[in-house]
């Protein structure tokens, strides 16, 4: 029981950080119509440059302002340097420039820091634990990123649904030539969002790098589950980025959890461990096809 | 038609000259690297059918690839254990039964993956396409028997009724014949009233329903076809190789078989052969000078991919023209 509970949480963090992805690249998907594949590059930035900083100044805040400020200047180069000439063009070209763009990114980290991964340590602030059940101590640093997920939440639905700015989001991701045609500078909204994805990946990538090992390709793995995030959710659609993100990210942690001890019951050790790893990797997919094929536009597709 | 005739004679006879060239030359690398160029083009040329001619982004292409491939591993596998798979089909070395099985699987794949997969469309169709992939990427590498993540050696390039298949260049040239085969059924199913419907539906999927032809349908044979010749493509690289790994259907392998494709030019039929060789080319060829060649080769898509509107293909046909 306090096993469940605790790998609920885990699923919980790890939701959290596929939501921080998984809302920039759905704004991005919806208000711009790109499919950003590099949007996991982005990630990787955020974390490359915080654990760097961190571990060149001892300071986890400094890098953390760094890993966002790096990833937000990676994200404008990229909208004005490649993106900006891909919105016209069709879903191919997309992906084909933007695969290309992982290449590039990849490489270049790999010239800059090398293959071994960066390990940091979480602050000192953070660094014990809090017992939230009898019995069940939990990190208090995953709690922290769990918090910050869920604060970043709020604060997207707040930009979203009562600002003007987040009005003219709404309207990019109904009608895009609707808000052209009605005179929106929509060149500039179009470089904000980009850049707000960007920060976004990047915070998630910064908020990740004590936890995970920090290394190149990092951005690819989770990447892949972004998109099912993003599609499951509906493309253009915060709110379904929030609930499939959760939703996905507790799913596929339980599997990972429970599923080879379940499947051990029924046949032999190692080739249960096996299977179980497998099978729960295809979860997420799983669900997406099932998704996809009871409502083709997602949960909560922005466009009708 | 005659001069297009002649140039695939030329070029069908250059490629049969390799093995020759490369023991002349003393480049015994080259036989391995056109051949292997070669199968990538057929995979890339099966993928352009249903991308560059019928509008099916599918993001999953080398699902397909890797499947036929498996087959003729698993059925080896079988062989040299002298078991049976699923205590039903015994294993084979025939190549003559070999690519026949592994052509039906891929098909079977793609039918399953197609008939649910094509209810959707745009960027939906891609990403339920990459699910699926990812779905069997991840089974075969939870498949212990057949090796998990290390994938499956085939010992021995299966047998073709009179030939010495051990001979490099013989292999060599059945994969040439392989492709070249395919190129010319390619060619004619474009030509026929389905590739015209699949056009069709590509550029106006309402007015071909309007004309009552069942979209749907057509669409899924052609995806199913697509991904039979990927599957022959796939068992053609494993005997090539003599190994069968999941890395053939890591979602990156899609990715790639799609740059081959757009590099050569969409749509076209001799685009995807020249982009496979060229990028299989250029991959090979900086791999020996630098670890970083990557590098390179993401720069030079991306400038392919923002400058060029239809690959090489447009480039060769510009350069033609101006003649």
């Amino acid at each position: 029981m306090i096993l469940l509970f605790e790998q609920l949480l885990n699923g919980l963090q790890y939701g959290v950080t596929l939501f921080l992805l998984a809302a920039g690249l759905t704004l991005i998907f919806g208000i711009m119509g790109v499919i950003n594949l590099a949007h996991g590059a982005l990630y990787m930035v955020g974390a490359f440059a915080a654990s760097w900083v961190a571990i060149q100044t001892g300071s986890f805040w400094g890098g953390l302002l760094s890993g966002l400020a790096a990833s937000a200047i990676a994200g404008v180069a990229v909208e004005l340097g490649v993106m900006r000439r891909l919105y016209a063009r069709d879903h191919l070209d997309q992906v084909l420039a933007t695969f290309a763009l992982i290449l590039i990114f990849n490489q270049s980290t790999v010239l800059i820091f090398g293959r071994q991964p960066l390990f940091t340590s979480v602050p000192d602030v953070f660094s014990g634990s809090v017992e939230i059940l009898p019995g069940l101590p939990y990190p208090t640093y995953r709690l922290f990123v769990i918090a910050v997920g869920l604060a970043v939440a709020l604060g997207l639905y707040l930009l979203i649904n009562k600002t003007r700015v987040g009005m003219l989001v709404r309207a990019g991701a109904t009608n895009r030539q609707m808000v052209r045609a009605l005179g929106v500078n929509i060149q500039g909204l179009y470089t904000a969002v980009f850049a707000l994805g960007a920060l976004l990946a990047g915070l998630a990538g910064v908020m990740a790098s004590p936890i995970v090992s920090v290394q190149v390709g990092m951005g690819d793995e989770i990447i892949l589950a972004t998109f099912v995030v993003v599609v499951i959710g509906g493309v253009g659609s915060v709110k379904g980025a929030f609930v499939a993100g959760i939703v996905l990210g507790m799913f596929d942690t339980m599997l990972r959890a429970f599923l080879p001890g379940l499947l051990q019951q029924v046949m032999p050790g190692p080739e249960a461990q096996a299977l179980g790893v497998g099978v729960s990797s295809m979860g997420i997919y799983l669900m997406m096809a099932l998704v996809l094929l009871v409502r083709p536009r997602g949960l909560f597709a922005a466009r009708g | 038609m005659k001069r297009e005739h002649l140039i695939l004679l030329a070029v069908f006879l250059l490629l049969a000259l390799v093995p020759y060239a490369a023991e002349l030359t003393g480049q015994t690398s080259w036989t391995r690297l056109v051949g292997q160029a070669l199968i990538y083009g057929m995979a890339a040329a099966s993928l352009n059918f249903i991308l560059g001619y019928g509008g099916m982004v599918s993001f999953g292409h080398a699902a397909f690839f890797g499947i036929g491939g498996y087959v003729v591993g698993i059925l080896y596998h079988h062989f040299d254990a002298g078991t049976s798979f699923l205590g039903l089909i015994p294993g084979t070395d025939q190549m003559l039964i070999t690519l026949p099985a592994a052509v039906i699987v891929a098909g079977l794949a793609a039918a399953l993956v197609g008939a649910m997969s094509l209810r959707t469309g745009g960027v939906q169709f891609i990403m339920i396409t990459l699910a699926f992939a990812q779905m069997f990427f991840f089974l075969f590498i939870s498949l212990k028997t057949y090796g998990g993540e290390d994938g499956i050696m085939v010992r021995r390039t299966n047998s073709l009724p009179g030939l010495d298949m051990k001979n490099k260049a013989t292999l060599y040239w059945v994969v040439l014949c392989f492709a070249a085969a395919y190129y010319l059924f390619l060619r004619r199913l474009v030509q026929s009233s389905f590739g015209q419907i699949i056009a069709g539906i590509r550029q106006n999927e309402r007015r071909m329903a309007a004309m009552g032809i069942s979209t749907y349908r057509y669409k899924l044979a052609a995806f199913v076809l697509s991904g039979m010749g990927a599957g022959l493509a796939g068992a053609l690289m494993v005997n090539f190789l003599r190994f069968a790994s999941p890395d053939m259907m890591h979602w990156s392998r899609s990715g790639e078989l799609m740059i081959m494709v757009i590099l050569g030019g969409v749509g076209t039929l001799a685009g995807p052969f020249i982009g496979a060789g060229v990028l299989f080319t250029l991959e090979t060829t900086l791999a020996r000078y630098t670890e970083h060649w990557m590098l390179p080769v993401g720069i030079l898509l991306l400038i392919v991919v923002l400058t060029t509107r239809g690959g090489l293909m447009a480039l060769i046909r510009r350069l033609g023209g101006k003649r």
